[in-house]
């Protein structure tokens, strides 16, 4: 067994009974997905809403929520899965600072924007543990779907 | 020649910015000092151009827990400033200030995380003031925003709001000493400034 570690940005894929990690998820959104039937799963962890926001052509389409989620499905399809098979939990989206400034909003405008996205693939979110104020780090179990996520305030939690 | 991003800065850059740090840390270890009654040494701080992810292994690696000091920045400079210390700092300014013993780094209490707050203020004070002085730039800052959780995550802030300008950060690292004979403890300043105001600033300065 080994973790693929999926750094800020980027995403992978895995069969069991690899662990897929991402740590220290802020306002970032981890996206587990998971074809159990053919035991393919993936991990995205992406940093903001939408490519739409981008400034740069070269920018990395791993950075988003739309073209994040679109590249992990179709990495997964290459490798055998079947979208209309595919099921997501998801984490993170949190707002690490107190401030009333509408930019720090991110976090929750990353959940909105991940939700809108899944669902525009009819892929259903089984657990989430999203938005309030910590951070997180997720692993996620390819062989159980087990998404587990630690953080400073609540310890160690499966979903 | 007008800079793009933060990875064109070139060493003249770099040793502008640099100066800039020395002298605004030399005023917060001034200003920190009347604050706590205390001596303050500070050595020469280390100024860097790091990525996120090289900033996050820098202060211990991204699960690491750090206390994250958030200050917005506007008027003629835009960005923002992130402070983050780590737990010996925290630790002795506990011990120094409140003369109190410190237990459990996520359990400050509210005046604790006041005094950090007033802290916060104090260290970006003393270097806007630092930048003000020598562009005649006028800075706003705005009052700290405080959490204590993993550097990471703290860091996906500054990350994910000045994610147009690119990957790389201002890192100036400060090493303090707290009261005669202390040992050092870190504390770590992240500056992201738009870039028309980094642009701003070099032309003020006449660095090309």
């Amino acid at each position: 067994m080994s973790t693929i570690n999926i750094g800020i940005s980027d995403l992978n894929i895995a069969k069991p009974p690899n662990i897929l990690a991402t740590y220290a998820l802020g306002s970032c959104i981890g996206i587990c997905l998971l074809d159990r039937t053919r035991s393919i799963g993936g991990l995205a962890h992406i940093m903001l809403p939408s490519s739409k926001e981008a400034t740069k052509a070269s920018d990395n389409p791993r950075r988003y929520a739309d073209t994040g989620i679109a590249e992990l499905i179709e990495l997964m399809r290459r490798n055998g899965a079947i979208t209309s098979a595919l099921t997501a939990k998801i984490a993170g989206g949190a707002q690490m600072f107190k401030t009333s400034l509408e930019t720090f909003n991110i976090g929750s405008r990353n959940i909105t924007a991940v939700k809108k996205v899944l669902a525009s693939y009819r892929i259903p979110i089984l657990a989430e543990d999203t938005g309030l104020n910590y951070g997180r780090t997720l692993f996620f179990d390819v062989a159980t779907g087990t998404m587990q996520i630690k953080s400073v305030v609540k310890g160690t939690e499966n979903f | 020649m007008s800079l793009k991003n933060i990875e064109e800065l070139n060493a003249m850059h770099l040793d502008v910015l640099r100066e800039l740090g020395n002298i605004g840390s030399g005023n917060a270890a001034t200003s920190l000092s009347s604050f706590m009654n205390k001596e303050i040494n500070i050595n020469v701080p280390d100024v860097k151009i790091l990525g996120f992810n090289e900033v996050a292994e820098y202060v211990g690696g991204p699960e690491h827990i750090v206390m994250g000091l958030l200050i917005m920045l506007d008027a003629d400079i835009n960005g923002m400033i992130l402070y983050i210390l780590d737990e010996e700092f925290v630790k002795n300014v506990v011990e120094v200030f409140f003369g109190k013993e410190f237990t459990v780094f996520q359990d400050l209490d509210e005046m604790e995380l006041s005094a950090f707050s007033e802290i916060g203020n104090i260290m970006a004070s003393s270097y806007v003031n630092a930048l003000s002085s020598m562009t005649g730039m006028t800075i706003n800052i705005s009052s700290p925003a405080i959490t204590v959780d993993m550097a990471g995550a703290i860091l996906s802030v500054p990350s994910a709001k000045f994610a147009e300008i690119g990957d790389k950060v201002l890192f100036i690292d400060d090493s303090f000493g707290v009261g005669i004979n202390a040992e050092k403890v870190q504390s770590s300043m992240i500056l992201v400034p738009e870039m028309d105001s980094l642009n701003k600033l070099f032309e003020r300065l006449g660095v090309m």
